[in-house]
């Protein structure tokens, strides 16, 4: 049996080291505009004017997005869900950068991004029908400007970057201009696809923005199982620029994702925006953190919470008083109560529904399957009328 | 190696009774205690055990040069697996769901696949590819995947099914020792089933990797299946032995090659044939078994082969998916199909 000293990587051939042994880069600069405790700062390069109507619409983005996260939790408990991957930790990240697109912007979501759902005015009750099984997204991604939720890890980072080739091709740069947004994990920058994206990106000057939501596990494998180098930094070396963002701040990701957007929309090409955050709750309601990490670290991040913040500006700068917060919850109750209807009065698909959208004109085989089945499912109503 | 683990049940000559993810655990663990070459490498394989616990405790007690939580990539997993392989080690990789194969597809169909071939065979790749699959679980997209007509299409591969936790921890040494590359195919929604496991008997007595056992005797029509499909086809022998119908139930067990003598022989007894698996008909596994026993048992058959499978769609959104899978019914009603040529 191999013997392992507590505290050292296990390691006969001296292939795992740590990352202490490494020479130590320069500390990141992490982009901050708004401290845990509620402070704002300034940033020389992320000028950021917000009225206090647009700060308090931010905050109500975040605790409804929050609360549709703990409805969707709830009800997977109770069976209504097969499954949820929530967003808690990352509200932030998610409407700091959400907020910052135009309508002619396309976003690329993985599946967590009900926050950039949230912003781009897609009901939460059409991610409901793909966690609950009733469809596989099933909704126009041309109505948002948001496409599909994608599961395969990072596939959609060159989908983004195939669209932004297209903006280029389409004249559609300039002061007003489209791009595209790509969101994905720190786990998925260990995938072929999203290198190859960052490659295309660069090679084409692509209009395109890598939001990489840095929540530190990719399910039970922390960031030292992806990355020696804090991941920004990879950017360089794929020639654009890549920065860190505090992904719990909503106006630093609100400010650095403006910015980087228009960079793109201005042919400036692509950027990579690490937004550092954590997945405050499991990777899905399947998965159980406490085998694999220690509550003290999620102890220490409730103190960044995302929301917190953002309250603690609104009371100390007088913006806003009680009465808001309480108007802002009952509407999160109000918008919980709506989803959880939707979610229960949501009918299953008719099963002679799976022949559908397979090809732009229904082949022959299919339709024969088709009769098939309902031939079938048939001869039981059949049965069941003949006892 | 195990001096201090605690003789459990199935240690000292009783069966234990064990699920398909624990029979794999144990199988595994024995795999790396006969031979320190062997390695596991996936996502989440180690603290966490894998997301189906598959690997729970290996990384624990064998540590983390032996048990690999890897970058998430696929390719990388499958790709540096095969680099390993040329080291002298038996990697072993968990792909976490049949979904997430076709990032690894280059390097299992290109690379190892052909390794020996191309070398004359003076390179031998010993890599185990692990593929929770399936439908059935109720799961999102590219969850409930059958790929493994894929797999059986591409010449090099050994490429098989386990059924139950027996036999699962069985073909899983087996396959690990193979001197060929084996894709292994776990039937996810099987995962939890429960079957007596002799932990003691050696892989000497075990029923061999590459040949089909017949799980149900019977001489009406032979029916023919692998992985999840088990035991919804020996639940259907049953259902038919009431209706006065003897199904003989043959678990292919080795999807490539072929166990084509015991499937043959039974199919010259019974006269019938029936293909039972998850994935689509069109171009799937029963397509080639219907084939081959056309040619070969022509003179013997009373009807045509027939095929029940998953349609030719994608799979569906899983509040449907009871329709898509084959079932008890579904194979019922082939086989009284069968019965009207």
């Amino acid at each position: 049996m191999a013997v392992k000293v507590a505290g050292q990587a296990a390691s006969r051939s001296g292939t795992r080291r740590k990352p202490t042994d490494q020479p130590k880069p320069a500390k990141p600069e992490l982009i901050q505009l708004l401290t845990p405790e509620g402070e704002r700062t300034e940033h020389p390069d992320y000028a950021l004017e917000l009225t206090p109507e647009e700060i308090k619409s931010l905050y109500r983005d975040l605790v409804l997005v929050r609360r549709i996260d703990f409805e969707a939790i709830a009800l997977q408990r109770q069976g209504e869900l097969g499954i949820w991957a929530s967003l808690l930790g990352q509200e932030a990240a998610q409407v700091g950068s959400g907020r910052a697109l135009g309508p002619r912007d396309m976003a690329f979501p993985t599946y967590r991004e009900h926050g950039v759902a949230w912003c781009r005015g897609l009901d939460p009750a059409k991610l409901l029908e793909l966690f609950r099984g009733v469809s596989h997204g099933g909704w126009d991604p041309k109505a948002h400007n948001i496409h599909l939720y994608t599961i395969v890890i990072g596939a959609q980072t060159l989908h983004a970057t195939g669209y932004a080739m297209g903006i280029q091709r389409d004249g559609a740069l300039g002061e007003d201009g489209e791009a595209a947004i790509v969101y994905f994990g720190d786990g998925a920058t260990s995938q072929g696809d999203v290198n190859e994206a960052f490659i295309w990106a660069s090679v084409t000057n692509a209009p395109v923005v890598f939001f990489c939501q840095n929540n530190q596990w990719a399910i039970s494998e922390p960031l030292d199982r992806q990355t020696r180098i804090p991941l920004y930094q990879r950017a360089l070396g794929f020639g654009f620029p890549g920065l860190r963002v505090d992904g719990n701040d909503v106006f630093a990701c609100l400010a650095v994702t403006r910015q980087a957007m228009q960079a793109a929309r201005e042919g400036q090409g692509p950027t990579l925006i690490e937004a550092f955050t954590y997945r405050m709750g499991a990777h899905t309601t399947t998965d159980d953190p406490t085998r694999y990490r220690l509550s003290a670290e999620l102890e220490s991040w409730k103190l960044k919470d995302p929301i917190e913040r953002v309250k603690q500006y609104l009371i100390r700068s007088g913006m806003a008083q009680e009465d808001f917060f309480a108007a802002v919850s009952a509407e999160a109750d109000r918008v919980g109560a709506r989803i959880r209807k939707a979610c229960l009065e949501m009918p299953d698909p008719d099963p002679m529904s799976m022949f559908d959208n397979i090809y732009a004109e229904p082949t022959a085989l299919l339709a024969t399957e088709r009769a098939q089945l309902e031939a079938y499912l048939n001869s039981f109503v059949a049965e069941e009328v003949g006892r | 190696m195990t001096a201090d683990r605690q003789a459990g049940p199935g240690l000292t000559g009783a069966p234990a009774r064990l699920t398909l993810s624990k029979a794999l655990n144990e199988g595994l663990r024995k795999a790396m205690e006969h031979d320190p070459k062997v390695l596991i490498m996936g996502e989440d394989v180690g603290k966490l055990g894998g997301v189906f616990r598959v690997t729970d405790g290996l990384q624990k007690d064998f540590g983390e040069d032996r048990v690999l939580d890897t970058p998430l990539a696929e390719s990388g997993i499958v790709g540096t697996a095969i680099g390993l392989a040329l080291r002298g080690y038996r990697p072993v990789c968990e792909i976490q769901f049949d979904g997430f194969v076709f990032p690894a597809f280059d390097q299992i169909v290109s690379q190892l696949a052909k390794m020996a071939y191309r070398s004359s065979g003076q390179l031998r790749l010993p890599v185990v590819v692990r593929v929770p699959c399936g439908g059935g679980i109720g799961a999102v997209e590219h969850h409930s995947e059958s790929p493994e007509a894929l797999f059986v299409h591409t010449p090099g591969l050994r490429v098989v099914a386990c059924g139950d936790p027996a036999d699962g921890y069985a073909m899983i040494q087996q396959a690990i020792r193979c001197d060929d590359p084996v894709i292994f195919f776990e039937p996810k929604r099987r995962y939890w089933d429960k079957t007596d496991v002799d932990l003691a008997g050696g892989l000497a007595a075990a029923f061999p990797i590459d040949r089909a056992r017949t799980l149900v005797n019977g001489g009406d029509v032979t029916v023919l299946c692998y992985g999840p499909m088990v035991r919804t086809c020996v639940e259907a022998a049953t259902a038919a032995a009431e209706d006065g119908r003897s199904l003989e139930v043959i678990d292919l067990r080795s999807l490539s090659p072929l166990d084509t003598e015991t499937i043959f022989a039974s199919v010259r007894r019974t006269g019938r044939c029936v293909a039972v698996h998850e994935a689509p008909v069109t171009g799937g596994l029963g397509a080639e078994i219907a084939a081959r026993v056309s040619q070969e048992c022509f003179y013997h058959l009373e009807a045509p082969v027939l095929r029940v499978g998953g349609y030719s769609t994608p799979y569906p959104p899983s509040r449907i998916e009871e329709h898509y899978l084959p079932d008890l019914d579904r194979v019922l009603d082939a086989v009284d199909r069968s019965f009207s040529y």
